[in-house]
């Protein structure tokens, strides 16, 4: 039996904050008291007694968060497998760089001149994207890669609205990630599913036969979320075209194919990135992420606002373009990650994006070779930067792919992306990045075996997985019928 | 989940492709998942109602029910108005998988004629599901 | 490079195992058309160390670097963080975790996001918080969005004028494609919105007043709650100042259904706009309605206390198309950082810091008035206030400039008609000697 890296270890229980503390402790070095009190100023039917928190000290609220802390994984800890989510190592340095006083203490209110340094970052940023992806524009606001989505997706409604063209429809392949259709509805478009064809992929016969003058487009993922390079991409995007048709890019998985692919060639119209999967910004458990979007010269206009643009050497915002958007965000989206992608840009080079690229590639395709014995493969031709496998070979065994999932974390390990996409049931999709180096990997494909072989000989073991966490598997059932969301 | 062979599909129903079914109370209708779907669904957390009033189409969604990792859409086995809907489900919803035949979801007065004896029978739902 | 650890003999031997003899052969049938012809043209790459050259020359063009103070707010704020919060934070089990799907792998940041929550919901005077939203524009935007839905037919919101000016343009973003109608409502000379004629209005979901709103001034939301019900809408109230309810009684408490806004102060630097913190509460028989994730408490198989993701089936991941909201990534670390805030803070360091700001506010005020500058708005205010002035401001604020202190905003670019008056912000991490020095420049 391989052993992963999983293994007992002594952690800590920790109470909630508020069943912790006494009244009159602080965390908090108060500032001196150096000009008079103000009283009377507000009328007493407008104060309030403020809210009921605990009273912490400085050794209480470490003890917590460093516990807290203790019962988590990150891509620190280890391998994290997860599919369409690319999460590669987050550079240090990038942190430090972000919290640069000069930087992380900019008022995003002051006159240009007074923020040259920001608005320049921004500029090199924009021009970095534009260039890495082939396309002409970019918008570095919103704030995730959902929002990117819905930018482009007003951008599309804006674009249509000035030409006095009414389209309300918009075609959506079967394996997209749930915030396509959720982003189109939020702005107003009726998301009509294409069907991909058995090898996984799309077919332009589909989309053209869908595709007509009262559809906005097309919203495709390349490669798309099964890790498969639409091959047929430039005819189907020539499809959406003929009909007056624009093309949207989920470029989520922009880590396959970074130098490689010019999505401008491809016939994208409009797409966005996710800073925090490609451009190797932490995670944070939920965010802040980063989702800016890159278009082709007829969409500049439609941008949000404001821009940065450069004149004589001078950085500026532009604040006025009647045919833009609008805003998405208080600000210029979430800046310091902006921050931290560009620090990763810089640092990587051309060169060393582009290795990173043929690596990820090639970990996902080394692990796909590897497992194809042990794991039922759902398409079996080259993937890109995540293979995709499902649970048939298992099922005989009544052993499911959330089964294997949660027997890999007592190995020490986080499971992939479990049940996404949907087209194939029971799917596990799993991306390496190529921040894992090869014996790790030969480590985890060994480790998968052992499962796999665990579910024909001892399966109770990996339905009863996983024991060596601090929790066992929890009762959502309970927490969807009684929601209980606060304390 | 159940085996077909394992199904309760009481004969005194009718039933729609939908795998809802229909019984007469007097001059309205009540209606409610088969055993087939509530057993398909797994552990129901919630069921969204429509109101007392609202009208729908055969075919129409009325509702959903909702399990931890997926939403269920309920459609409408006859035309007809919302008279009743069974509130002891906004705080219970389990008991659509306890005993989905008495825990009816909605009750209506049919607006078009002939549609109740399109359903399937329980023989002709039985055959439905093995089919 | 660091971040590459294959050698080139174990490219090799990967390479054999998928049938390969080079990397580029993995890309074979990427089609010639769809790729770049000449090479990308990108800067670098740089060293770690010529790298930190290179932003630390960036941060230098930054008026932030050698200001010594920014008396300015507007949804940003300057507050002193505690040296914990950065340092808890940014352990890698937080800061590299994805989001807690696998939920007994991810209990630290399960349990410290259903804490944020709770702390959000006591903030505010609300039953129920979600995990975050991206910032406060984009939460304002949503919980409209929201009144709208539970409002089923209707198709009318209210938003007051003295709301985050960027805010309302963000709300019009949001709500265009639904084609709703957005009305504004006024502020009075005491610089609080208007909220009279709520009931002339057909087919209204919502109204939205910010307190304290732009202009720093408190409004009255008692009495805003009682208009909005009685037009039989619901009432959003947003904030980007989360510290005035150190001392200002909650929206809860004063009948908002829907509370949301900016948390930047509670821990986030200023960072140039972002990234910060939409909160996001309401009243629970809407929480269904919630946009964004919730995390829920709940037990294992061994009976022990747990939290996990809760409701999904609002969201985009299960409901796709008929989702709350399109949201999936979110702010977590962000509400994180907060929570570790409030917990810095306690219930008494809120009130003294709260305290503080305002103190420090109305001394910066009475200094300023004393040297001859005017209240624009009658109404208290928290720590932002608008003043006018009858002598030429604008060159006394180049000077105070060049001896590093950001003496406020002129209000004329986002309010023209309010040009030549200006906003101040003052909170604690201004002293008493700077503020002198203001009031002494400015008084003839």
């Amino acid at each position: 039996m391989t052993q992963g890296p999983g293994t007992n270890g002594l952690i800590l229980n920790e109470p909630l904050l508020w069943e912790k503390g006494k009244k009159g402790r602080t965390a908090f070095s108060m500032p001196d008291q150096d000009v008079p009190e103000a009283i009377g100023k507000i009328d007493s039917n407008l104060l309030g007694k403020g809210p009921d928190f605990p009273d912490l000290s400085e050794i209480d609220v470490v003890r917590h968060y460093t516990r807290l802390s203790t019962w988590n994984f990150g891509v620190d800890t280890g391998m994290y497998p997860l599919g369409s989510c690319t999460m590669k190592y987050n550079p240090k340095i990038n942190e430090k760089i972000a919290a640069i006083h000069g930087i992380a203490a900019s008022h995003p209110l002051l006159a240009d001149e007074l923020s040259q340094g920001c608005l320049q970052l921004m500029f090199d940023l924009q021009t970095a994207l534009a260039r890495l992806t082939g396309m002409d524009a970019v918008s570095l606001q919103p704030s995730a890669g959902a929002q990117g989505e819905m930018a482009g997706m007003l951008t599309f409604a804006a674009y249509f609205k000035k030409k006095g063209e009414k389209r309300t429809k918009i075609l959506i392949p079967d394996t997209a990630h749930g915030t396509n259709p959720a982003s189109a509805a939020l702005c107003g478009f009726t998301p009509v599913a294409v069907k991909s064809k058995d090898d996984g992929t799309l077919d332009p016969e589909s989309v053209a036969e869908l595709m007509d003058e009262d559809t906005v487009g097309l919203m495709l993922t390349n490669p798309n979320t099964l890790g498969l390079f639409e091959e047929s991409i430039l005819e189907i995007t020539a499809r959406v075209h003929e009909k007056g048709g624009l093309v949207y890019g989920d470029g989520a998985n922009m880590n396959a194919v970074m130098t490689i692919v010019n999505f401008k060639r491809c016939g994208i119209d409009a797409m966005h990135l996710n800073l925090h999967k490609t451009f190797s910004t932490p995670h944070g458990g939920g965010g802040p992420g980063a989702g800016p979007i890159c278009v082709v010269e007829k969409l500049k206009s439609f941008l949000p606002l404001p821009r940065v643009i450069k004149n004589d050497g001078h950085y500026l915002l532009e604040q006025n373009d009647k045919d833009s958007i609008g805003r998405l965000h208080a600000f210029f989206g979430n800046f310091g990650v902006l921050v931290k992608a560009h620090s990763y840009i810089l640092s990587m080079g051309r060169e060393n994006l582009k290795k990173a690229s043929q690596l990820a590639v090639l970990n996902a395709n080394y692990i796909r070779e590897s497992l194809r014995d042990v794991l039922k493969l759902a398409y079996d031709k080259p993937c890109m930067h995540e293979c995709v496998f499902s649970d048939a070979l298992q099922q005989e065994y009544k052993i499911s792919t959330l089964d294997m999932a949660k027997r890999l974390i007592d190995h020490g390990y986080h499971p992939p992306t479990i049940y996404f996409p949907l087209v194939v049931p029971g799917a596990i999709m799993i991306e390496p990045t190529e921040t894992e180096n090869k014996e790790d990997i030969d480590q985890f494909i060994a480790v998968f075996k052992d499962v796999a072989e665990e579910a024909r000989v001892n399966g109770e073991r990996l339905r009863q997985a996983p024991m060596l966490t601090k929790l066992r598997r929890l009762d959502e059932t309970q927490a969807a019928r009684n929601p209980c969301l606060v304390g | 989940m159940k085996e077909i062979s394992e199904l309760h599909l009481p004969i005194d129903r009718s039933y729609s492709d939908d795998h809802e079914w229909a019984q007469k109370t007097g001059d309205t209708i009540r209606i409610g998942v088969s055993d087939y779907a509530q057993d398909q669904m797994g552990d129901i957390v919630f069921v969204e109602m429509p109101e007392v009033g609202d009208t729908f189409a055969k075919g129409d969604e009325f509702g959903t029910l909702e399990s931890v990792k997926a939403v269920s859409e309920a459609y409408i086995p006859l035309s007809g108005e919302i008279i009743a809907i069974n509130e002891a489900l906004e705080d219970a919803p389990e008991l659509v998988n306890n005993d989905p035949y008495s825990n009816w979801l909605v009750e209506i007065r049919p607006t078009v004629a002939g549609e109740f004896d399109k359903l399937m029978s329980r023989d002709q739902y039985l055959a439905f599901l093995q089919g | 490079m660091r971040y590459l650890p294959h050698t080139e003999q174990e490219i090799s031997e990967m390479l054999a195992v998928t049938g390969h003899t080079h990397l580029d052969d993995l890309f074979s049938h990427i089609p010639d058309n769809c790729r770049f012809q000449d090479e990308v043209d990108l800067p670098g790459p740089l060293t770690e160390w010529a790298l930190s050259e290179t932003f630390q020359g960036l941060a230098k063009r930054n008026a932030a670097a050698s200001a010594r103070a920014v008396l300015l707010g507007g949804g940003s704020y300057s507050h002193y963080i505690p040296e914990i919060v950065p340092s808890l934070i940014k352990r890698s089990e937080f800061l590299t975790a994805y989001t807690p799907y696998q939920p007994e792998m991810s209990q630290g940041t399960l349990q410290g996001i259903f804490e944020y929550q709770t702390l959000t919901a006591r903030l505010l005077g609300m039953e129920v918080a979600n995990a975050s939203m991206y910032d406060g524009a984009s939460a304002l935007a949503e919980a409209l969005l929201m009144t709208l839905r539970i409002g089923r037919r209707k198709q009318t919101v209210a938003v007051s004028t003295a709301i985050h000016p960027h805010y309302r343009e963000v709300v019009k973003s949001y709500l265009r494609a639904g084609k709703f109608n957005i009305i504004e409502l006024e502020t009075g000379s005491d610089g609080r919105t208007d909220t009279s004629g709520l009931q002339q209005i057909d087919g209204l979901a919502g109204v939205a007043l910010q307190s304290p709103n732009f202009f720093g001034v408190i409004e009255d939301l008692g009495n805003a709650a009682n208009d909005i019900h009685g037009a039989d809408a619901l009432f959003v109230s947003c904030f980007s100042e989360p510290f005035a309810y150190g001392i200002l009684g909650s929206p809860g408490a004063n009948g908002a259904d829907i509370v949301c806004g900016e948390g930047q102060s509670f821990g986030m630097s200023q960072s140039f706009g972002g990234p910060g913190l939409g909160m996001f509460a309401c009243r629970k028989e809407y929480q269904r309605s919630l946009p964004g994730r919730l995390v829920g408490e709940t037990v294992d198989l061994d009976g022990k206390r747990g939290y996990v993701l809760t409701l999904s089936t609002r969201e985009q991941h299960i409901r796709r198309e008929k989702a709350t909201s399109n949201i999936c990534s979110n702010q977590g670390l962000c509400a994180l950082t907060a929570a570790v805030y409030m917990a810095c803070l306690g219930s008494t360091g809120l009130r003294q810091v709260a305290k503080l700001n305002h103190d420090k506010a109305e001394y910066l005020k009475k200094g300023l008035m004393e040297a001859g500058a005017e209240e624009l708005f009658s109404g208290p205010t928290f720590n932002e206030f608008v003043l006018n002035f009858k002598f030429d401001f604008g060159s006394i604020r180049e000077k105070l400039l060049h001896r590093g202190i950001i003496a406020g905003m002129e209000l004329g670019r986002l309010y023209p008609a309010l040009e030549g008056a200006y906003l101040f912000c003052v909170t604690e991490t201004t002293s008493k000697t700077v503020l002198d020095e203001v009031i002494n420049e400015v008084r003839p």
